[in-house]
């Protein structure tokens, strides 16, 4: 029974009989209660036909939409679909989750789960009385598949062809399923004994001989580890017309670019931007940064560099430099050289970025003039 | 996170050679027991100083080599020529040590070479900030000077049109400017550059500065300099009236005669703009001025029997941008046209072997206190961050 403001009616007896109480209630109730009201309502439910219509809406407004920017409906993919959001409406807020987006409702409302009884109040569910029907229904089924496994394993043993050396499934690169992930997989909420409860039980289905019978079963609550995050790349050493060796690299820091050729002549000078780099940084300070990796490996009669940088300040201008020259000489450096550099702070990059003012503040971090009264 | 790596080394050995020939290791001594440049020692011991504080005998031999100028030639000659920082090091030194270098050698040579029969020859020495060009000049004058030509050294043009608090309109010519402060410490100090000279030259005209004061014709020169240091108002007159004579009397056949050598440091001042304003706040220009008048008629080659040195000076220059080095940038087209033809001599950051007698003779003045700085490591460094520039790297070594 749904009332006409589509909210689903608790597991309430009483609804059958006093509907129509409940709407005279609400007229005349004070604004108080209905601040309490909507306390304790929890989270906003939605119906399964609501979903549904949703899921229709969204169907035809994904055709409609591959309509518009004039391309095959039957083949409209998701990554299409946020492309042409982004391009039809596009947004300056920084904040991503907050920029408008179309997505099939199923990743958009919470999942609920349908009403668990019949008409006559009777449950579905067999476990439904143990509070928690998904979870023990997991475990029983689980337990179900070991006894399976130990019972095939005694038939092999009557035949007499049991051996321990069967196919082992591959679990590595996988890991098992956080807490979080099962309580959304099972729209149930679980304690952590519960969670310890299930791996181990999944841990003792795995170490059965015969359980890559099990191995779909068990992939369901495994997920893969993300690939290693990459290492330091070295930019590749080319070779000119001359067959003198050169390598180009990068670097940034604030709002300033620089991109560097470094050149394995022999005499030490560097020319930013077409001018000499006494004229072009006449601060010792920002000299200084441009000569630290070099310097540090002992190399500072040794490169021609030309540079161009852009942006930024002259400090960050230098910064940038000074990261771009470094990554460079990675490629004319050995590896221990490589991992001392890394260690003196060389080839991070700086992450430190001008702070955004706040409303109610005169900058980032200063206040306006406090005033006792 | 962003100091020099300051690896400590070891004491780096240096070439002890060179210092035990050398006496006191406090710099205490004014005139060190130098050594005489012998052109068969080797390389390896590279002796910094030399002997020949002449500049008439100072040849190829010793590019690189630093020379000290006597005292007492150094108080006549430059009561107002060396640049600030150098008189700075100077007193911290204790003496004045110059390095021979390759465009002042060069301009010697022409200047030994040149026929003085010829209208005037212009020279004018160009080069980045700090490279150099001032000092070269001074070496040049202090071989003039030796060789007994009268000496006629602006030192900076560029004060003549900037920060003057006085600007009278002229006496002599309306429509002019002068500036009676510039004028007389000039001429204070052309009195101590030319003492020998004031009595030997008699003036050709007759001037007139006032209803009652003049100047007859024959009296010496002393006498016009001197009218021009006590009555200060008329002294901007006098300045042009010692230019004529000097221009006139250059180089004659008679047996008084000398040769002049007309040095203007930062000569693109006279074709710049000024920063002086007239009182209805419109910008005066230079041909306004009175001692830029002058200067410029000065300038011309229009006379025999001297020659006229000149540099561009960055520094001191108005509305010029700090990369702006070459001639046609600093000069701009009207000082170009007056000042061609005339001969270029380009001035450079220190070679390989200049750095190398610098940073030889900082070390001897034990200048350079850090322990880092006297490694080859701190050498490099040095080379690294003044990029061979001297004024950068005397700078550098200021705080080391």
């Amino acid at each position: 029974l749904t009332c006409s403001s589509g909210r689903t009616v608790t597991a309430c007896i009483y609804s059958l009989a006093f509907p129509l109480q409940l709407l005279s209630r609400q007229i005349c109730v004070s604004s108080a209660a209905w601040r309490k009201n909507l306390a304790a309502a929890g989270p906003e439910k939605f119906s399964e036909e609501y979903i549904k219509k949703q899921v229709e809406e969204f169907n035809i407004g994904k055709r409609h939409l591959a309509n518009i920017m004039g391309e095959d409906p039957e083949t409209f993919t998701q990554e299409d679909i946020d492309r042409s959001i982004a391009y039809l409406f596009p947004s300056g807020l920084f904040e991503k989750r907050a920029r408008p987006v179309m997505k099939h409702p199923d990743l958009l409302f919470p999942k609920q789960t349908a009403v668990q009884w019949g008409e006559d109040g009777r449950p579905f569910h067999y476990m439904f009385y143990t509070g928690k029907q998904a979870y023990y229904s997991l475990m029983h089924d689980t337990f179900g598949k070991v006894l399976a496994l130990e019972k095939y394993q005694d038939s092999m043993r009557n035949k007499g062809l049991f051996t321990k050396d069967t196919r082992q499934m591959s679990l590595t690169g996988s890991r098992w399923l956080l807490k979080e992930e099962l309580e959304e997989l099972l729209v149930e909420n679980i304690s952590d004994h519960d969670y310890t409860r299930f791996l181990q039980l999944m841990e003792r289905l795995l170490s059965m001989p015969y359980c890559a019978m099990e191995e779909e079963f068990v992939q369901r609550f495994r997920r893969q580890l993300e690939v290693q995050s990459s290492k330091q790349e070295i930019p590749a050493v080319q070779h000119d017309e001359n067959g003198v060796a050169f390598s180009q690299a990068e670097g940034r820091r604030k709002t300033a670019k620089a991109s560097i050729k470094l050149r394995d002549c022999g005499t030490g000078s560097i020319t930013i931007n077409g001018k000499s780099y006494l004229l072009y940084f006449p601060v010792l300070q920002d000299r200084e940064q441009l000569m630290f990796p070099l310097h540090f490996v002992d190399m500072l009669g040794r490169f021609n560099v030309e540079a161009s940088v852009e942006g930024g300040g002259h400090c960050a201008q230098a910064g940038a430099l000074r990261l771009a020259v470094s990554r460079a000489l990675l490629s004319f450096v050995s590896a221990g050289e490589m991992e001392s550099m890394r260690q003196a702070g060389l080839l991070t990059p700086d992450p430190r970025v001008k702070e955004r003012k706040k409303p109610g503040q005169a900058g980032a971090r200063k206040k306006f003039t406090w005033k006792k009264r | 996170m962003w100091q020099i790596m300051n690896l400590p080394r070891l004491y780096h050995r240096l070439r002890l050679t060179a210092r035990s020939l050398h006496s006191s290791a406090n710099g205490q001594q004014v005139e060190k027991v130098a050594v005489a440049v012998d052109p068969d020692v080797p390389s390896q011991v590279s002796v910094f100083r030399t002997s020949e504080n002449d500049p008439t005998c100072h040849t190829e031999l010793h590019a690189g080599q630093y020379y000290t100028l006597p005292p007492a030639h150094m108080r006549t000659l430059f009561p107002h020529g060396l640049p600030p920082r150098f008189q700075m090091q100077m007193k911290t030194f204790n003496e004045a040590c110059v390095m021979v270098r390759q465009p002042a050698l060069e301009l010697i040579t022409c200047l030994r070479k040149a026929d003085y029969s010829e209208p005037a020859l212009r020279y004018v020495l160009y080069g980045e900030k700090g490279c150099g060009k001032t000092l070269s000049l001074c070496h040049v004058l202090h071989f003039c000077s030796t060789q007994g030509w009268l000496v006629l050294h602006i030192p900076d043009a560029h004060l003549w049109v900037k920060n003057c608090r006085e600007l009278l309109p002229s006496s002599s010519r309306p429509g002019r400017f002068d500036q009676p402060i510039q004028a007389l410490n000039w001429l204070k100090n052309f009195k101590t550059t030319n003492e020998h000279f004031l009595s030997k030259i008699k003036t050709t005209q007759r001037y007139v500065w006032t209803k009652r004061e003049s100047t007859e014709e024959g009296r010496p020169l002393g006498e016009l300099v001197d009218q021009g240091v006590s009555r200060v108002k008329s002294s901007s007159d006098v300045v042009g009236a010692l230019l004529r004579e000097l221009r006139l009397q250059a180089g004659g056949a008679a047996e008084g005669a000398f040769r002049l050598a007309v040095a203007v440091d930062g000569v693109n001042a006279l074709w710049g703009k000024t920063t002086l304003k007239k009182e209805d706040k419109s910008e005066v220009l230079p041909e306004e001025l009175t001692l830029i008048h002058n200067l410029r008629k000065m300038l011309r080659n229009d006379w025999c029997g001297g020659a006229i040195l000149t540099t561009l000076s960055q520094t001191g220059s108005l509305f010029k941008p700090r990369s702006a080095y070459l001639p046609m940038e600093l000069l701009g087209e009207e000082g170009f046209d007056n000042m061609d033809p005339f001969v270029p001599i380009p001035v450079s950051n220190y070679s390989d072997k200049e750095f190398e007698s610098c940073y030889l003779y900082y070390l001897d003045r034990n200048w350079l206190q850090h322990p880092h700085s006297r490694t080859e490591d701190g050498k490099k460094e040095l080379i690294f961050l003044s990029s061979r520039n001297p004024s950068i790297l005397e700078r550098l070594c200021a705080f080391l």
